[in-house]
């Protein structure tokens, strides 16, 4: 007599038994700290910080040890986590113009009040192997300026606003900002819910659909107006007090892309903007994001949206690689009552054809 | 606030559930009456009868404005609401998620009905009765409903079948009740069909 | 507002079934306004969870939301209590709410499902929690949201009308096996989420009351009890379910819903319900499969 399959149960329980030990790989070699993870492989804490959503780097280093290095699924573990947290209201805007900077650049001006400042960068690396560092060799030290950068750097985007050459940026009206954490977005989306969707939207797919657009797909001509790395005051107003006060300290990355003019016969032309603006130092993250936030104001710009990058719910709704690495990976799951549903459809079509089918055809002997 | 505040759900995570799955079934079985368990160690601050206070603990926070007709606003009432829902209380109809009714019936047309697009953003309304009893003059018929079911309802205006159907042609846009009487309740949605019983 | 925990329920530092009470009452809200306009999608504000997108989460945020200590959970994916995304979501809500569970249907006050509806009828007592991937029934036509919120609020079904159609005109049948959309209280059209067409009947003036979640698309809705649910067909193409030649090689049935097991591979198989208790419990009853009837002749 035929037995079913069972033991579900068990094979779940010896399969994480199997995955512990091989995220703890050979047991002779030393493990992984947390401090170690957040130290030296900081970008990969900052990646998992930014479209995880939450600024914790320790809880995203551990996400990142307990993910085995698969940022995607630390991403997930950190979200996971962060909708079990309670909220107690939001924070004031963060005002970048008063960061710490440690590395500021801009692609529109050679130089400009506080100057420009390379910071640490991959840019002018080689990208040749470095065998010492196979070997653990010494770091060498940076050396020390001899004055401070200025504390607060004007932005680039305000020095172009004060000559009226960039459309002024202001809140679209009086209402709370939105949360997509909180409501599900409806579209045509608001330039919050999206500038949401997009900080926590796939870098990847950003990287890409930002490509896009420099490609032809929906061009807008975008200038690097400037990128800043540093460290930004949080502030929150307790109902308590009534008045903001400084709860911490984050590192963060902004990236105010200047794109396409516009004007017409009764408004001068101006420059437009997207925007940017991740945790940690994800400078690349950062600026896919400013191209596809313009990208995606084509139709409120008054332009003709035909390129994906310009399509709301194309990118909006795909941009999560939480969602869609569920989705993509829920084809694991047994499937085979629907597959069974299908089988009995193909095998009643291909009859039904090969009782309408003249003798001799091919379809008399393929059915079954 | 005024004087002592009286205490919320004694168990504010189950006592929660208890009293949603009520009023679950109230909706989704309209017509039958549910007795809602006891929840409210204080009882309710008047004049609210305790299935609404009960219902108000389990269904309002701060997410939802709430509107509270004359008798029902009283500061007792709203400093109780305010301090264990976190609701903002509102004086337009049109801006409430809830609304709690104690005394007449008031124009119900201020409320939103939601839109065509979407339907569920329209106010649920506690409405408080002077009595719910099975069967009697008032026919009830719809989804949730196995072919008709009788009931009285002590305390609403005699228009209520046309008052009613004024909703029902809304579909799918539309006012929800939930009607109370004691630790009773009774489930009206925008679904439900309201005839008089003909003798 | 004071949120604490029962003493009692054992819950691993997390509320009782894992939710905030914030977020269950975001929900109570959205299957409230659900019931109400039976068929409609409510948006709701669907929370991470720990399982991922696409392999339960909106079936769970129901559940999470609306599961008491009196409540008794069945959890069936594919018909059965023991496949693994079964298992895994059952001692999920094992772990954070301590209810009893079982794979009775019969004893089930709550009972979520991926893919099918229990073979043993339904009663008053029960809710059903169907998981879905898709809940948009005109997403196949219309990738957009926008467009598809217009058609549902005019009731503008032209365009699954044609589809289904045109899929006479070109194989003689209506080619859709499973998530096969239904027209609920003659307004809606809805998904029935992907259960096979075979299912579908069950939905149809059922006395328990029918949810779905949605997690990933943020979506939730109800089919209230004893609510019509037609699926869609044409006067002279009427609505049919599969059929089976075979029977349950374990207990016979022949009304059930059978899944095919290849059994080498030279194309034999066999035929199992898919509903592992409808089975178990016709077994006990004293039932036989083929298999068993060939040994004892």
């Amino acid at each position: 007599m035929y037995v079913a399959v069972k033991g579900g149960e068990r094979a779940i329980d010896n399969s994480r038994l199997l995955l512990a030990e091989e995220r703890r790989g050979d047991p002779a070699v030393p493990e992984l700290t947390l401090a170690q993870i957040d130290q030296q492989l900081s970008l990969a804490v900052d990646r998992v910080m930014t479209e995880g959503s939450l600024y914790d780097r320790e809880l995203a280093a551990l996400a990142v040890k307990q993910a085995q290095g698969d940022l995607i699924e630390a991403i997930f573990l950190l979200r996971a986590y962060r909708t079990t947290l309670p909220r107690f209201g939001y924070a004031e805007p963060l005002e970048t113009a008063a960061m710490h900077l440690r590395r500021r650049i801009s692609a529109t001006y050679k130089d400009l009040p506080g100057g420009q400042v390379l910071g640490p960068t991959f840019d002018y690396t080689l990208r040749l192997l470095d065998f010492d560092l196979a070997e653990n060799g010494a770091t060498p030290e940076a050396e020390m300026a001899e004055e401070p950068l200025a504390g607060a750097m004007p932005r680039v985007a305000d020095i172009l606003g004060h000559g009226g050459l960039i459309e002024p940026e202001t809140p679209q009206d009086d209402r709370p900002v939105g949360d997509v954490t909180r409501d599900p977005m409806t579209f045509p989306a608001d330039r919050d819910a999206r500038l949401q969707a997009l900080a926590r939207g796939d870098e990847g797919f950003l990287l890409s659909l930002g490509y896009s657009t420099q490609r032809g797909y929906g061009k807008n001509h975008p200038f690097a107006g400037e990128i800043r790395l540093g460290e930004v005051a949080v502030e929150f107003v307790p109902e308590e007090l009534g008045f903001p006060i400084e709860i911490g300290e984050i590192t963060i990355t902004e990236c105010q892309m200047i794109n396409q003019f516009q004007g017409s016969t009764t408004e001068p032309a101006k420059f437009t903007r997207g925007y940017g603006l991740t945790f940690g130092h994800c400078e690349r993250k950062a600026m896919a994001m400013a191209l596809v936030d313009r990208s995606l104001r084509a139709q409120e710009l008054g332009e003709e949206p035909k390129a994906p990058a310009q399509d709301q719910e194309f990118v909006l709704y795909h941009a999560d690689n939480v969602e869609a690495s569920g989705f993509t990976q829920h084809l694991k799951l047994p499937h085979y009552v629907d597959f069974q549903a299908e089988l009995v459809m193909v095998r009643r079509m291909r009859e039904t054809a090969a009782n309408n089918a003249t003798p001799g055809d091919d379809f008399e002997e393929a059915a079954d | 606030m005024t004087g002592t505040l009286l205490a919320g759900l004694a168990d504010p995570t189950l006592d929660s559930q208890r009293l949603f799955r009520a009023a679950l079934e109230a909706l989704s079985r309209p017509g039958r009456i549910v007795t809602l368990p006891d929840t409210l160690p204080d009882g309710p601050p008047a004049p609210l009868m305790p299935a609404t206070a009960a219902l108000a603990l389990a269904l309002f926070d701060y997410e939802t404005p709430v509107w509270l007709d004359e008798v029902a606003n009283t500061p007792a009432v709203c400093d109780w609401l305010r301090f264990h829902c976190g609701c903002p209380l509102v004086t337009d109809k049109a801006a409430a998620d809830f609304a709690i009714i104690a005394g007449a019936l008031p124009d119900l047309s201020d409320f939103p009905v939601g839109s065509d697009a979407f339907p569920d953003r329209s106010a649920t309304l506690l409405v408080q009765v002077a009595g719910l009893e099975a069967g009697g003059d008032l026919r009830l018929s719809g989804p949730g409903i196995d072919g008709d079911i009788s009931i009285t309802i002590k305390g609403l205006p005699d228009t209520l079948p046309t008052l009613w159907e004024a909703n029902q042609s809304l579909f799918p846009c539309g006012l929800d009740l939930l009607l109370t009487a004691g630790s009773m309740l009774l489930g009206l949605p925008r679904t439900t069909r309201i005839d008089r019983r003909k003798e | 507002m004071s949120t604490q925990l029962p003493t009692q329920i054992p819950t691993g530092g997390y509320n009782f079934a894992y939710l905030d009470e914030q977020t269950k009452r975001m929900i109570r809200r959205a299957i409230l306004k659900a019931v109400a306009i039976p068929g409609y999608q409510v948006p709701f504000g669907s929370r991470e969870m720990p399982l991922p997108y696409g392999w339960g989460t909106g079936g769970i945020q129901v559940t999470a939301a609306i599961i008491g200590p009196e409540d008794t959970l069945k959890v069936i994916d594919q018909g059965a209590d023991d496949t693994t995304n079964a298992v895994n979501i059952r001692s999920f809500f094992q772990k954070t709410t301590g209810v009893a569970t079982t794979e009775k249907t019969r004893e089930a006050s709550l009972i979520q499902t991926r893919h099918r509806i229990p073979e043993t009828a339904l009663s008053e007592g029960q809710i059903m929690v169907y998981q879905v991937p898709i809940p948009e029934p005109l997403r196949w036509l219309e990738p957009r949201e926008g467009e598809t919120r217009k058609m549902h609020g005019l009731a503008e079904y032209g365009v699954m009308q044609v589809k289904l159609y045109e899929d006479i005109a070109h194989y003689g049948h209506i080619s859709t096996a499973y998530d096969y959309p239904v027209r609920v209280n003659g307004r809606y059209i809805m998904s029935p989420s992907p259960i096979p067409k075979f299912d579908n009947p069950k939905m149809d003036n059922s006395p328990a009351l029918q949810l779905f979640g949605a997690g990933r698309e943020k979506r939730i809705y109800a089919i209230p009890p004893y609510t019509s649910v037609k699926s869609l067909d044409f006067e002279d193409h009427p609505f049919e379910i599969e059929t089976w030649d075979g029977a349950c090689a374990i207990c016979g049935a022949t009304d059930s819903y059978l899944d095919e097991i290849v059994t080498d591979d030279t194309g034999g198989r066999i035929f199992v319900c898919s509903d592992t208790d409808y089975c178990g419990e016709r077994v006990e009853a004293g039932h036989k499969g083929a298999d068993d009837e060939e040994k004892a002749a």
